[in-house]
């Protein structure tokens, strides 16, 4: 009875709440996918977009922090080329660059392979070659500061082993640049050896099996098919090495121990980074700062092109 | 007998040393920590743990002008901030862009992988700095913050694990249902990401706990993160080897500890990411 007298009702309400559903779901279908990738670009407007195109506006001027702003248009840019301690710096970010990327690709692509046989105790032996990754940045560069300590180091003490004399490490470019090159390929070998592998292990079995019923050795086997199966991976790898490689500044400013972005007494080891925070925040001129961040970002874009087209010839040429 | 494919003996030497080199600088820094420095500038260098721990420790703490402590607070907090967001925006971004029809979403998400080619931190200090002298934030945790919520990596990732780890099969079983998009992703997203997202946490969080230089510009000495705590202490105690070395080893504990308890989900997450990738 009391059922048979809801009905009517219940029924009613139904069709109102379905009439509102289809709308919400319209509203739902349509909006909500613009709501849920809005907090990302919301951010993205205030924390990228903004400084990108206020760097650029800050760069034409002769922008000085909480004090005079004159328009120079192209002035520090010109001011720029002309000086020597930036191309100094140009120069150290790309040979401490090459330094650490070249190395570490080479030796994460065979550690990878050997990491891809059979063998005991897979996971711990993965585990500790990413064990690097795990420590810290400014951790890292204090303890190889002092391995490459001059009188109290490791490594000198090592070399001492063969009747070498005392290095100083940070006196020299050449010194400089292998003793930050090997933090950062310390720090990423390991990384980028996992990254291998993973993709090694998605290529198909039955090529290595026919390239050995061929008569193809190990050897071959890697350069001719290992390799060339993992193109896409090691251009991925290298791209952000390349990203990380030309913005390196921890490793050198810890290097330094004086934070004074000054990259030892002659600049041996001072990055374009570095160069770019000593403008604005040591010399306070932000407009030159804005300037040099700016000519940065066309090295960046102009080392991926080059690693592309380095990248593309992998495995393409016969 | 031995197959192709088994770790032959040179294979085994590259392995063990690989490891041994991975591990020593590790190593060295916490036989260091229990040192004290006339033993650390002894030649050769000493290669086992001492019993100075204790003290390097209190000797750390009581540095006032390093702000040891505060500095580790304050990368927790901005720490798990960062994390707990930048997982957050991620999973939304990831899930539209890669289960649900919009207009411009392949555009929008281009210019999401475009953005991960710039390296804002290093283009946007000045007006970064700027940015924050105007707001007034300057010295505060939010400046170091905010900047970082902006991860161009965590969507791309997490679209990529949405699209691999939810079938479209699923989604539309709970539109049937008649779960909305809030609903699906609460219940079906969600649950099936969550490998996927410890994953990018740990990355995030490492990350973030690295971080150096925008600190370094706009936190003040005395209420720093941990990084630009141990760079106050290599500056003012460069030669108090074994302090500094206690310094680093304590902030890297805490990475140490995730990697050890999560290796395997660690190692497993990065590799299944690469091949996404």
């Amino acid at each position: 009875m009391t059922l048979h007298a809801e009905t009517p009702a219940k029924t009613g309400s139904r069709a109102v709440r379905r009439r509102d559903g289809a709308l919400f779901t319209r509203f739902d279908l349509l909006v909500t996918p613009y709501l849920f990738v809005s907090p990302y670009f919301v951010l993205f407007v205030l924390f990228g977009v903004f400084p990108l195109g206020y760097t650029l506006w800050v760069s034409l001027h002769d922008w000085e922090l909480a004090g005079s702003r004159t328009f120079v248009g192209a002035g520090n840019y010109l001011s720029l080329v002309a000086d020597e301690a930036f191309w100094n710096a140009v120069v150290n970010t790309l040979g401490m660059f090459v330094l650490s990327t070249v190395p570490q690709l080479v030796l994460a692509l065979l550690l990878a392979n050997a990491l891809n046989k059979r063998i005991r105790g897979r996971l711990a032996l993965r585990m500790g070659v990413l064990l690097p990754l795990v420590t810290s940045v400014v951790a890292v560069a204090v303890v190889f500061t002092q391995l490459y300590g001059r009188d109290y180091g490791m490594v000198n003490w090592f070399l001492g082993l063969f009747g070498a004399d005392a290095v100083n490490w940070q006196n020299e470019k050449w010194s400089a640049w292998i003793a930050i090159s090997t933090m950062v390929d310390w720090r990423w070998t390991g990384y980028n050896a996992i990254i291998l592998l993973a993709a090694m292990q998605t290529i198909p079995r039955d090529l290595y099996e026919a390239a050995a019923l061929d008569g193809a050795s190990a050897r071959r086997q890697f350069w001719r098919i290992t390799v060339p199966m993992l193109r896409p991976t090691i251009v991925f790898v290298v791209f952000v090495s390349t990203i990380g490689g030309l913005t390196l500044f921890t490793e050198p400013v810890m290097f330094d121990g004086n934070p004074t972005m000054s990259g030892g007494a002659t600049g041996q080891y001072q990055t374009v980074a570095m160069f770019v925070v000593k403008e604005a925040f040591r010399d306070f001129d932000l407009g030159y700062a804005a300037a040099a961040a700016w000519l940065l970002f066309v090295l960046i874009l102009l080392g991926t092109l080059v690693n592309h087209l380095l990248t593309r010839r992998i495995g393409g040429a016969r | 007998m031995s197959r192709p494919g088994d770790a032959g003996p040179l294979t085994r030497a590259t392995l063990a040393l690989a490891v041994v080199v991975s591990a020593f600088p590790v190593y060295y820094m916490f036989v260091m920590a229990t040192r004290t420095n006339e033993e650390a500038i002894d030649v050769p260098p000493p290669l086992l743990p001492g019993g100075h721990l204790g003290e390097n420790v209190a000797r750390l703490l009581s540095t006032e002008d390093a702000h040891f402590l505060t500095g580790l607070v304050n990368s927790a907090v901005v720490s798990v901030t960062v994390t707990v967001s930048v997982v957050l925006i991620s999973t939304l971004a990831g899930f539209a862009f890669a289960k649900l029809r919009f207009r411009g979403g392949r555009v929008l998400l281009g210019l999401v992988l475009v953005t991960m080619m710039v390296p804002l931190q290093q283009m946007g200090v000045v007006p970064l700095y700027e940015l924050m002298v105007a707001l007034g934030w300057t010295g505060q945790l939010r400046a170091v913050i905010l900047p970082f919520l902006v991860n161009g990596f965590g969507v791309f990732m997490m679209t990529q694990y949405v699209s691999q780890a939810v079938p479209d099969e699923l989604v539309e079983a709970a539109r049937v249902d008649g779960a909305s998009t809030v609903g699906v992703y609460a219940r079906v997203i969600l649950p099936a990401l969550r490998p996927g997202m410890a994953v990018l946490a740990l990355l995030v969080f490492m990350q973030t706990w690295n971080e150096f230089m925008w600190p370094l510009i706009v936190l003040d000495p005395d209420n720093p993160v941990v990084q630009t705590s141990i760079a106050a202490l290599n500056q003012a105690h460069g030669t108090d080897y074994v302090m500094l070395f206690t310094g680093t080893a304590v902030s890297v504990l805490p990475l140490f500890v995730v990697f050890v308890v999560f290796g395997r989900q660690i190692v497993g997450g990065l590799m299944e990411g690469a091949v996404k990738a």
